[in-house]
């Protein structure tokens, strides 16, 4: 490697910063994080819910609680990426929903279960890469391109099913809400599909050249394109695994309620959207990830079910929501402002 | 990876590593390059002044592929190249520490040291997973660093964005000098150092020479330049006006013909690589 080549013998005070010990690495992330906020935030509203409701930490509840987060969940899974890159992704709930349409039409006219999940993960694919073709050949703001999906594909979700929405009894298709035994907790298929696709994507991005490609584009795209990274590559590549995501979603959408409904999952873009900010990334890309996300997620469905729980109207729900979005992105102004003195 | 050229006597009968002919690049209606030639010759150290706006940033950018130039020409050992992106250059062996730094600040040092090359682990982690070798990645890091004697930073994972500003810079002069295999090109890359670290960055830039590489230099800072320069390339109004020596000359002979009050030399310069390609070793 050509890098050492200034420097043959690194000498101790080198090999000691670099091999900063694991441990002390682990905690001062911990500590130091964007995920400490949301962790405490999501404590404090289990504590909270569990002191004053007798229903909120059941097994049945926290369950619930878990397979009312997979479509939120796997729809935030893929804004993140696409707002690590300083994107934002408006089309993603309608995208699935188009994708739920298209599989629960395809198998309910007679096509085999497996090419309808296919042919739906396909368009949710398709959908993910037009935006983000659009976004980075036009070099138009993802905010409006992807507003105009919005339109778009809820528009076309409706032409499609014409406006009616229809059960669907396939076994594949509502395969993800089967439910499994783990140690008597009751999990579902799509729970356990939902944190897996946490890992691969945490992976991918903590672990890998791309992931630090998609970091970097975020934090100063102009900087990339200096050191060489291909930023319009990484930006697609970002949109395409989102919509990869999206097809998922509609899978667990199915899995969940067994029901194809072109005008469903009408918040679940913003309610996406929340769940990345709470979650500790930031709207200007280039920092946070998918651990924050996850945990936002749950802040979202925790607040959702607990208030519920503790018989407290519906809208105040949205108002603590709210708040919270307004008080993490508070946050991250603050700590970037700090750190770019 | 080609052995550094080694470089003995004089270079004025060899070929210059990196020069260019007639650059023009225009930006709306300002002539950012105005037909300006550049040579740099192997193993020596270049310095490029000029006032502000005289377009030194845009003549660095077009020999480090950042912009393609509207006209002119460049060449590597002689031969014609065209360089359509940053990474065209750098596939030449130039690497660059651009004006404005291009770091990502939310990354840690190591990571920018390495971003857009980084290694992989061995084996299936790496050819199947892609996995980073973040560890060996750091070590190297580290040891670029320690060689710049930049020992102000607490740790190679510490963000970039919590450095000062000449912490920052030297981990961009650190990236470009460790990478490079036959141009450095720095542009004011002690505008914002204090005495200390502009001096290790000076320092760098003798032991980058000693490797036989060829450095550019953009300074405003003229003792500086006298100290570590070979030759003095004088920029003005968008093309090269003159080439000195420092030994030749004196500070305010430059800085005349820099703000025009001395005519330039440029005739002169003509140590004209194109009628001299002889010696091409
Ligand atoms: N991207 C750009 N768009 C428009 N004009 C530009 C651009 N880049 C440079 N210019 C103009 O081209 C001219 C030369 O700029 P350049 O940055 O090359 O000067 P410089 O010699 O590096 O100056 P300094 O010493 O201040 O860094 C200036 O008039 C500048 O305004
Ligand atoms: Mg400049």
């Amino acid at each position: 490697m050509t890098i050492s080549k200034l420097m043959p013998t690194p000498d101790a005070v080198s090999a000691q910063s670099a091999g900063t010990s694991r441990w002390s690495g682990l905690g001062q992330r911990i500590l130091g994080s964007r995920i400490a906020g949301p962790s405490l935030a999501l404590a404090i509203s289990v504590v909270i819910f569990s002191a004053t409701t007798s229903t909120f930490l059941t097994a049945s509840n926290v369950s619930l609680i878990l397979q009312q987060s997979v479509v939120v969940g796997m729809l935030a899974l893929g804004q993140t990426i696409i707002v690590l890159t300083a994107g934002i992704d408006l089309a993603n709930g309608a995208i699935a929903v188009l994708g739920t349409v298209v599989m629960g039409k395809l198998a309910m006219t007679g096509h085999h279960d497996t090419t309808a999940l296919l042919l739906g993960f396909a368009v949710c694919l398709a959908l993910g890469t037009l935006s983000g073709g659009v976004v980075t050949r036009l070099n138009l703001p993802p905010f409006i391109v992807t507003l105009g999906m919005l339109t778009i594909v809820t528009a076309v979700a409706r032409l499609y099913t014409g406006s009616q929405s229809f059960p669907v009894s396939s076994g594949l298709l509502t395969f993800l809400g089967r439910t499994v035994n783990l140690g008597g907790f009751a999990l579902t298929y799509g729970t356990l599909l939902l944190l897996a696709a946490f890992a691969v994507v945490g992976y991918m991005l903590t672990q890998t050249a791309w992931g630090t490609h998609v970091f970097a584009v975020g934090n100063d795209p102009n900087a990339a394109r200096l050191v060489g990274i291909k930023v319009k590559r990484v930006l697609l590549s970002a949109y395409l695994l989102a919509g990869l995501c999206y097809g998922i979603a509609a899978w667990l959408a199915l899995g969940r309620i067994a029901v194809a409904d072109p005008s469903g999952y009408q918040s679940a873009n913003l309610d996406s959207i929340t769940a990345v900010v709470i979650g500790g990334t930031s709207l200007f890309g280039g920092r946070g990830g998918v651990l924050g996300t996850l945990i936002g997620t749950l802040i979202v469905l925790v607040l959702r079910n607990g208030l519920t729980q503790a018989n407290i109207d519906s809208l105040y729900q949205d108002v603590a929501t709210g708040i919270l979005v307004i008080a993490a992105v508070a946050v991250d102004q603050l700590a970037r402002r700090r750190q770019q003195r | 990876m080609n052995a550094p050229n080694t470089n003995t006597t004089g270079h004025d009968e060899r070929t210059p590593v990196l020069a260019a002919r007639g650059l023009v690049k225009r930006y709306g209606h300002v002539t950012a390059l105005n037909g300006s030639d550049f040579d740099l010759w192997p193993g020596e150290v270049l310095a490029v002044v000029g006032d502000n706006g005289a377009g030194k940033s845009t003549l660095i950018k077009a020999l480090a592929g950042a912009i393609v130039p509207d006209s002119g020409h460049l060449l590597m050992d002689g031969e014609q190249v065209s360089f359509k992106s940053p990474l065209d250059a750098r596939r030449h062996g130039i690497e660059t520490v651009f004006q404005d730094l291009a770091v990502a600040p939310a990354l840690d040092i190591t990571t920018n040291i390495f971003l857009g090359r980084e290694s992989r682990s061995r084996g299936f982690l790496g050819a199947v997973l892609r996995r980073l070798d973040k560890k060996a990645m750091r070590t190297e890091a580290a040891a670029a660093l320690t060689n710049l004697g930049i020992t102000t930073a607490r740790s190679v994972t510490q963000p970039v964005e919590t450095l000062s500003g000449g912490q920052r810079q030297a981990v961009a002069v650190a990236r470009a000098a460790a990478w490079s295999k036959r141009v450095v090109i720095l542009d004011e890359p002690t505008a914002a150092l204090g005495v200390r670290e502009s001096g290790q960055v000076l320092e760098l830039i003798r032991r980058v020479r000693e490797q036989g590489l060829a450095v550019v230099l953009i300074s405003h800072n003229m003792p500086q330049i006298f100290e570590v320069a070979d030759r003095i390339h004088i920029h003005r109004l968008g093309r090269r006006v003159a080439v000195v020596r420092p030994q030749e000359s004196t500070m305010a002979e430059v800085v005349s013909i820099m703000t025009g009050a001395l005519p330039g030399n440029d005739s002169s310069v003509a140590e004209a690589p194109s009628a001299q390609q002889v010696a091409r070793p």
